[in-house]
């Protein structure tokens, strides 16, 4: 018994050792903050597009909901254990990781941080979209089409990562710098698309006269969709992000439009500059990877087109 | 066994003046005082559409409740019925979205696949005498995981299965009486409910589902092949959640296979704030009804009066609290 242990576990050590000699490709493990919402999945495509044109290997993960920090920092051991020649990184929380990002810099892995940013210097570059910046811009579409006055809400998806309080606080500060006559009277958290359509539907029937609603990401985009259909409410509706019944919501007048990001990018990004990382070119300190606003008119604009997923 | 020898073993059934009766009252008084609260608190609430809001948000949490209140009384627990339903739901999806088959093969699969996975846990359970918290733990993951392998991690819509919407968000109450716009989904749920109260109340499903949660061992001495009908009990929770799945998939036009996880605590919640108790033997289906409906309404009411969001968590825990102190309270004086 104890026997058969040990062959098996030469045979493996064996195997192992095998394979990293004949690896001669680089590795990087890719760490994001979700992999089953459709986002990560874009930037999942991205990042595998840009290993495919840049010769490198990548596996790409990330904790079930966004709120798993520990289970983010039990895959991002896992990954610096491999020793691997990079390390692109999505924090879950910009503090609380910073002491395993020390250990793979000390062992001299490059890391590229992506999405939200790492509250330190370790990372060679970090590849994201300002949130706060494009939440201002669905502020101020929800402005113009209001004429500037009125009441409004809010659908966001959570109140603790990056992404939930930038693009609150981005949104309800263009809102108060540039329309004083717009009232946010309510602001309501749904973490998925049921949810968020009660929250909705809540809202509408606490304030008739509300004349907006922003939602903050596909979840809850889709919830006010589902919200606004199910109540036959007609107000300016602003979605964030992508998917297929955002797409369609816009197509049909249910939402107005969407800011999107372009996940495809921020994915290509990550690979790109830790591929130009090991052979040692310079980067910048931030790539921003920008963001769209995207309605009826322009939904099929090539551009734009080529960020959007289904 | 004789029916003589099945009502030595089985607790008493709820009669009118039963404890079991009298927390239903009770659960029915605070789900009347709540509605009065927020009817006063903000006018908007107690507006007939709003009442209609919250028939459609109870359909999901009520169907699971009913399907966890069979394993619970048969003295069990299923920690996977919101996976499963969104098991199912990816299922249907698969079936009319990428198979293009006809609806009804799609809320046929949906209901058998359900039925086949109660019937694993159950199995799992009953030949493999693993604790029901532990098999159906294990089966709340592999589920999850199966959906987001399934669905190739991504939503699948019901866009060319245009009647889809008939299930739930639809009303098809309208063409009989113009103006009442209550969506198919409350109709299920009510459905649902009626058959599963016969069920557990008149059938000898129902009768050995309570000897199973009374007298698990009195029960297979008295003749009773406890493992078949453990397997039987899982098997119909499992089709309820097919059920579910269909409810949940249609108002959404699509099966989002990340979504699930959670709504099992929501259905055992309601089961428990309904009066059945979770070690078994003792419970009713009205019960869980009133019990999803009371989470409900606090959902709907607390968010109508904009409510933060983390109180409205910490509001729901104390009711989930407080019902079941009630509960050991009327039990202890009886």
């Amino acid at each position: 018994m104890t026997k058969s242990i040990w062959v098996s576990a030469l045979a493996m050590a064996a195997a192992m050792s095998v394979s990293a000699a004949f690896a001669d490709e680089a590795y990087f493990p890719v760490i994001a903050k979700g992999f089953d919402h459709q986002f990560w999945q874009a930037v999942k495509a991205g990042a595998m597009e840009a290993a495919k044109a840049d010769g490198v290997k990548i596996t790409f993960e990330g904790p079930q909901t966004e709120a798993q920090i520990d289970k983010q920092i039990d895959m991002l051991n896992a990954a610096i254990a491999k020793k691997p020649q990079g390390l692109g990184f999505a924090a879950l929380d910009s503090k609380a990781e910073v002491p395993m990002l020390k250990k793979a810099h000390d062992q001299g892995i490059p890391i590229v941080a992506f999405d939200s940013g790492v509250e330190s210097d370790l990372p060679l570059t970090t590849c994201t979209t300002d949130n706060v910046k494009a939440a201002g811009a669905a502020a101020d579409k929800m402005g113009e089409a209001l004429g500037g006055q009125g009441e409004i809400g809010m659908l966001v998806h959570d109140q603790t990562s990056a992404t939930g309080i930038g693009r609150r606080d981005g949104f309800k500060n263009e809102i108060a710098a540039k329309f004083p006559k717009i009232k946010i009277v309510d602001l309501q958290y749904g973490n998925d698309d049921l949810k968020a359509a009660e929250a909705g539907k809540a809202m509408l029937q606490a304030h008739p006269n509300i004349k907006g609603i922003f939602a903050s990401n596909e979840g809850t985009a889709n919830g006010l969709v589902i919200a606004l259909k199910e109540k036959k409410a007609k107000i300016v509706a602003i979605g964030y992000d992508s998917g297929k019944k955002q797409k369609e919501a816009i197509m049909d007048g249910t939402l107005l439009g969407s800011i999107t990001q372009n996940p495809v990018g921020i994915g290509k990004c990550v690979v790109d500059s830790l591929a130009k990382a090991i052979k040692g070119e310079k980067l910048d300190k931030v790539i921003d990877t920008g963001f769209y606003w995207y309605d009826k008119s322009n939904i099929s604009d090539p551009k734009v087109a080529a960020v959007l997923y289904d | 066994m004789t029916d003589a020898a099945l009502q030595q073993i089985r607790a008493p059934r709820s009669g009118l003046f039963s404890v079991a009766a009298l927390q239903k009252a009770v659960a029915f008084v605070v789900l009347i005082v709540m509605m009065a609260f927020f009817s006063f608190a903000n006018p908007n609430f107690a507006e007939w559409s709003n009442l209609v809001n919250i028939m459609q948000a109870t359909a999901v949490n009520g169907v699971l409740g009913v399907a966890a209140t069979f394993v619970i009384v048969s003295g069990g627990i299923d920690l996977s019925v919101g996976t499963l339903m969104t098991f199912c739901a990816v299922v249907a999806g698969i079936v009319l979205t990428d198979w293009h088959m006809p609806m009804a093969v799609g809320v046929v699969a949906a209901l058998v696949s359900g039925a086949i996975c109660g019937a694993i846990s159950g199995t799992i359970i009953a030949r493999l005498k693993l604790p029901p918290f532990i098999a159906t733990l294990g089966m709340m993951l592999v589920l999850k995981g199966l959906a987001l392998i399934v669905s190739d991690v991504h939503p699948i819509y019901f866009n060319d299965t245009p009647n889809f919407s008939l299930i739930s968000p639809d009303s098809s109450i309208t063409l009989l009486f113009p103006g009442i716009e209550i969506p198919n989904g409350v109709f299920i749920l009510a459905f649902v409910a009626i058959v599963a109260s016969i069920v557990l109340n008149k059938s000898i499903l129902g009768r050995y589902v309570f000897a199973l949660g009374s007298n698990e061992e009195a029960a297979r001495l008295s003749g009773v092949n406890v493992d078949f009908w453990k397997i039987v009990t899982y098997s119909l929770g499992g089709f309820i959640c097919g059920i579910a799945g269909l409810l949940i998939a249609s108002r959404l036009n699509s099966a989002q296979p990340a979504l699930g996880q959670g709504y099992e605590l929501d259905a055992i919640a309601a089961v428990v704030i309904g009066g059945t108790s979770l070690s078994g033997g003792r419970g009713a289906i009205l019960g869980t009804i009133i019990g999803a409906f009371i989470m409900s309404v606090l959902n709907n009411g607390l968010r109508i009066m904009s409510v933060q969001e983390e109180w409205q968590i910490v509001v729901s825990g104390v009711i989930i609290i407080g019902a079941v102190y009630i509960d050991n309270l009327l039990r202890r004086k009886s």
